[in-house]
């Protein structure tokens, strides 16, 4: 269970996270939907101890990430994996070894043991026989899927995705989100998901919640967030540019 | 009314400070990463070798050149060893080699950290439990203050030999006296000093470059923003430190 209880933050005057409440359900899919530059991965690095609010308090399992040390923040990030808006993907090292780096760093297994689970995550993201290539030899889409396999390397028990749709085409997207969904299904991780893409957000969800103005302003099923009476939630489901939103 | 720029200075000198004991203080919590600091003490090291060889060896020739011409107006040609030796161990051969330096390593290092910190490989790091402190700034601080007086010394023996070359060889030195007022006005402490001088430029340059780096924001221009900036900035804290070295060591 991840909670975040009147969480606060800015950058100078710029208040970006205002007295924000959220709860995510453990082994589900929350995505959370919002306009570009909303907030919404400043909310998600706030999930992992890559950002402290300014006030309030993050919670996991009842631990507050706010006030851990940078030890105890070490040890509860090897129960995450992360997948970033571009991958990130370690562009020193090929494939095999970005995969294989959360396995090196933090357990004390054998190199072929290594090899094979590298193997198996890359499998499971639908990339085989791709261990040598660097990743700039990879289009998006596979970046994407290799910087999932990193992410589930040490079978984190919480995902969570930074626009893993962005930039990529709809087919593209929608094997993505594909991919997210069956892996929270095999897994039974709770997956936590940024996307401005509602198609997506829509086929992967079992909770969908807004961003709006700092504030988590409506949270529901899919099915309660496409049938809102939320004119703000409304204007933003069906592409609105004119309604409460002020878009220019 | 101290101004936004003295302020922006002050938090940029705590800063700087933060990350470098922070990453000092991983020099000496495991996990020790010695194949990463070997890799930086051969991208700071020897592939600077032949560029500060270079240099070091052109500098030797060119103070022997001059210096011939200057003391040969009061035909004190035989002091060129003495002099020679003095202000390539004390001065020319740590500035010149940390300059050079600066702007090969010390460039690469932030373009290197910036692009990692704009494609968020630093944040990667970091939500993999893994301190980007300690897995990239801390071992190439210590590649810099290692092998920096490493090349100094290299710096130090070619500039000699190039000035001896120049002084000797072009423009016939006796090079018994070229050697005999080399070794009666140098001493092992010029040499020792210079080599103190070259760990706190190696430090400098290094550390400027990981900071510049580290906190680069802003994208592709960003990044050209900080490796500009790491070479200027550690160019001038070089110069102004090696003032201040002087003072208190000679």
């Amino acid at each position: 269970m991840i909670e975040l209880v009147d969480v606060c933050k800015a950058f100078g005057r710029q208040r970006v996270l205002n007295h924000l409440d959220l709860a995510v359900e453990k082994g589900e899919t929350t995505v959370i939907i919002g306009r570009s530059g909303g907030g919404k991965s400043v909310l998600l690095r706030h999930l992992i101890g890559l950002m402290k609010p300014d006030c309030g308090q993050v919670l996991v399992d009842g631990q507050d990430l706010a006030r851990m040390n940078n030890r105890q923040l070490k040890e509860i990030r090897k129960s995450f994996g992360m997948l970033f808006q571009d991958a990130a993907l370690f562009d020193s090292m090929n494939v095999g070894d970005n995969v294989a780096f959360p396995l090196r760093e933090h357990t004390r297994k054998r190199r072929a043991e290594i090899r094979d689970i590298v193997e198996e995550k890359l499998a499971s993201v639908g990339l085989s026989g791709v261990s040598d290539k660097m990743p700039s030899e990879l289009s998006g889409g596979m970046r994407k899927r290799v910087g999932l396999a990193r992410a589930l390397a040490l079978d984190p028990h919480i995902i969570l995705f930074d626009e893993p749709t962005t930039g990529l085409d709809p087919l593209m997207a929608d094997a993505i989100d594909t991919l997210i969904r069956d892996t929270q299904a095999r897994t039974g991780a709770t997956c936590v998901v940024i996307s401005h893409d509602l198609a997506g957000a829509f086929k992967i969800a079992h909770h969908i919640a807004m961003l709006y103005e700092g504030r988590i302003i409506a949270k529901g099923t899919p099915d309660e967030i496409r049938n809102t009476e939320d004119p703000v939630v409304r204007q933003f489901v069906e592409g609105r540019a004119d309604g409460p939103i002020k878009v220019v | 009314m101290l101004g936004r720029p003295f302020l922006a200075l002050v938090e940029g000198f705590g800063r700087i400070a933060v990350l470098f004991f922070s990453a000092m203080a991983w020099a000496f919590r495991p996990p020790f990463r010695l194949r990463l600091l070997v890799k930086q003490l051969e991208f700071v090291g020897v592939r600077s070798f032949w560029v500060v060889v270079i240099t070091g060896a052109f500098t030797g020739m060119v103070i022997a050149l001059q210096t011939y011409y200057g003391f040969r107006m009061f035909s004190a040609e035989s002091l060129v060893g003495g002099i020679l030796a003095l202000s390539v161990t004390r001065e020319l051969g740590p500035v010149i080699t940390a300059l050079v330096v600066a702007g090969r390593a010390g460039s690469a290092i932030a373009a290197e950290l910036g692009t990692m910190r704009v494609t968020q490989q630093i944040d990667a790091l970091a939500s993999m439990a893994v301190d980007p402190v300690q897995y990239l700034v801390t071992p190439r601080i210590l590649a810099g203050i290692v092998m920096l007086p490493l090349l100094v010394v290299m710096a130090d023996f070619v500039g000699y030999v190039g000035g001896y070359f120049v002084g000797v060889k072009l423009l016939g030195i006796n090079s018994g006296m070229f050697m005999a007022k080399t070794l009666e006005l140098m001493e092992m402490s010029d040499l020792m000093n210079g080599l103190v001088k070259a760990a706190v430029f190696g430090l400098i340059l290094t550390t400027v470059g990981c900071y510049k780096g580290y906190y680069t924001s802003g994208g592709a221009e960003g990044v050209g923003r900080a490796t500009t900036d790491a070479v200027v900035i550690s160019s001038l804290a070089i110069l102004i430190s090696d003032y201040f070295l002087t003072a208190v060591m000679f």
